[in-house]
């Protein structure tokens, strides 16, 4: 049977076309809301247009037409069907409260376990190796300043040998931030491998983490290392740790081990918290960001160890109890655990 | 033109209607980002240009909003573009790209930012490489950017209702003055040919002359072969005013 094309477009256009200015309004304003009237019109417009297109599917064959309204349902399944009307992009982030942050970290606890298992993993495979071999750092080590010898790095940087960086603090700080913060979104995202990727990354940076700290340690510096490491990297270490779980949730998703939901469920399921997290994140990197290029370049007689590790153990119990606190009080979503 | 490689992704809605959509192809993706990546440039050199008045007073400053700018630029213009223009960016409005959400159902900022960052990935080891050669494997044509956020980009035409009135004029029809040799076509003429004769003629202009001959000829055989209208109603009429003839009586029940 074949319909009369004609008569069926004069007698719906008004309709479709109705529906068009609704959709259109819609997709201006990203944040526009509708009256109860409104949606009950809209909603009655879109059936009906579903309708005509599945006449039109089941009998002429009109691929023009039946493109146009295939585009007008796919619009309106967009706006019916999607989950909420998305808010501003600025109000939005005025919404986006810091104790979501800490609510996905325990929602996602296994995967940041997990983060943290393989960097101690590395750091502890990079200490043998530099017990193996003296070698090693040579090979390992990507910055030709960790590569020499750690007492006479501490002797040039306490005699204030490396003023270079007194003129290029503001410079430092944000090439560290953009830097860091460009490593922790290819941790994430290497969890698009299964997770493998971001396990790799994390277990060489722990090798890294693990020479350099052995290295020091062998050499009598472990006042100097914890000064230097610990004001920035007490932020930093677990910056990386929290992309990684990131990437290990997103790899689980993958994976969906133990889960009867189909993957695009189960990615997304976890795509909030892996934006959430990967957002504290980066807010964690411009802190470590700043730390690293005012506060841990100087070293004594300048500021006193003593002073630079206590301040590094303020700032991991700040953050230990930032997310093991906060998150309790942060709503728990009712989300498919992927850890 | 569309290829004939595209793919389709059908979705059907709660109410059992199924639309689908047209997954657009590696080639106008690469051409698409090679367009945004020429606006980031643009949009990184208009910044040095205004930094460079800052640096003029204090360097470090200049130099300092410059790293930020640029990378917040790099990683931000794609997020920014397709969240304000609902899954478009430059490159991809002007080739007529959106991205969408798998499932027809509208495309979240989680989606947006996932899809983006994991654009790391999809550029190793470089220009795109492994995430153009995921882009054709993959039944959806999804990098692993569009897997992990279930998001795909189609083709965006500008869609227009069809016009039915430019297609077939409402011209004098010689064939209708035979009412019952036009009610047996009308019947004989299945959904298939119909649909045939309706997309030649809404492709003429693309075909050359000869190969335009050719198939309306081929139509109008096929046609006349289904019913036969005396000589008098089809003298002078030329194959393709037979066809639009014949679709005339398919599509317009008076």
């Amino acid at each position: 049977m074949i319909l009369d094309l004609e008569k069926f477009t004069l007698r719906r256009q008004k309709v479709w076309n109705e529906l068009d200015e609704i959709l259109k309004e819609l997709e201006k304003d990203p944040a526009a809301r509708m009256n109860l009237e409104k949606i009950k019109r809209f909603h009655n417009l879109y059936q009906r247009t579903a309708a005509d297109l599945s006449s039109l599917q089941s009998f002429a064959c009109a691929p023009e037409l039946r493109q146009h309204l295939e585009s007008l349902v796919a619009r309106g399944v967009g706006e019916i069907q999607g989950s909420t009307r998305s808010v501003r992009l600025l109000s939005g982030l005025g919404a986006w409260r810091l104790g979501s942050i800490p609510a996905a970290f325990q929602r996602r606890l296994g995967a940041f376990r997990l983060a943290v298992a393989a960097m101690l993993l590395g750091v502890l495979f990079g200490g043998a190796l530099l017990l193996l071999d003296s070698d090693t750092k040579r090979c390992v080590l990507p910055f030709g300043n960790l590569a020499g010898s750690p007492s006479k790095r501490v002797a040039k940087e306490e005699a204030g040998v490396n003023k270079s960086l007194e003129r290029q603090k503001l410079v430092f700080s944000s090439q560290l931030m953009t830097n860091n913060i460009k490593v922790a979104i290819l941790c994430l995202a290497l969890g698009v491998t299964f997770g493998i990727g971001t396990l790799v990354l994390l277990f060489y940076n722990g090798v890294i983490l693990g020479v350099v700290a052995l290295d020091y340690l062998r050499a009598g510096q472990a006042a100097f290392l914890f000064g230097w490491l610990l004001p920035h990297g007490s932020i930093e270490i677990p910056a990386f740790l929290i992309a990684g779980q990131a990437g290990l949730v997103l790899g689980g998703a993958m994976l969906g081990m133990q889960s009867s939901s189909t993957l695009t469920e189960r990615l997304r399921n976890v795509s909030s918290d892996i934006v959430t997290l990967v957002s504290g994140t980066a807010l964690l990197l411009v802190w470590a960001g700043i730390v690293e290029a005012f506060f841990s370049q100087y070293h004594e007689p300048v500021i006193p160890y003593g002073l630079k590790i206590a301040f590094g153990i303020a700032e991991l119990l700040a953050l230990f109890v930032f997310l093991a606190r906060t998150g309790q009080r942060g709503p728990r979503a009712c989300v498919e655990s992927q850890d | 033109m569309r290829s004939h490689r595209t793919k389709s992704i059908a979705i059907r809605t709660p109410e059992g209607v199924v639309f689908s959509l047209h997954a657009a192809g590696p080639i106008s993706r690469f051409l698409a980002c090679l367009i945004d990546l020429s606006c980031v440039f643009a949009a990184i050199s208009l910044v040095s240009r205004i930094v460079q008045i800052v640096a003029a007073l204090n360097y470090q400053v200049g130099l300092t909003l410059y790293v930020l700018a640029a990378f917040i630029i790099s990683i931000g213009y794609t997020i920014g573009f397709e969240w304000f223009w609902r899954g478009q960016t430059v490159g991809k409005r002007l080739l007529g790209l959106r991205v969408v959400d798998e499932g027809g159902l509208r495309l979240k900022l989680d989606q947006i930012v996932i899809r983006n960052l994991l654009r790391f990935v999809d550029s190793f080891p470089l220009f795109y490489l492994l995430g153009g050669i995921i882009c054709v494997i993959s039944p959806k044509g999804q990098r692993m950017g569009d897997l992990a956020a279930n998001t795909i980009v189609v083709r965006n035409p500008e869609i227009i209702a069809p016009n039915l009135q430019e297609l077939i004029p409402d011209k004098y029809n010689s064939l209708r003055e035979y009412p019952v040799l036009a009610a047996r076509l009308r019947r004989s003429i299945s959904a298939e040919e119909a649909f045939l004769a309706l997309r030649a003629l809404l492709r003429r202009d693309e075909l050359e002359p000869p190969a335009r001959i050719s198939v309306f000829n081929e139509l109008a055989a096929h046609f006349k072969a289904l019913v036969k209208f005396p000589p008098e109603a089809l003298e002078s009429i030329a194959d393709e005013r037979y066809v639009r003839n014949v679709m005339d009586i398919v599509f317009r029940d008076r």
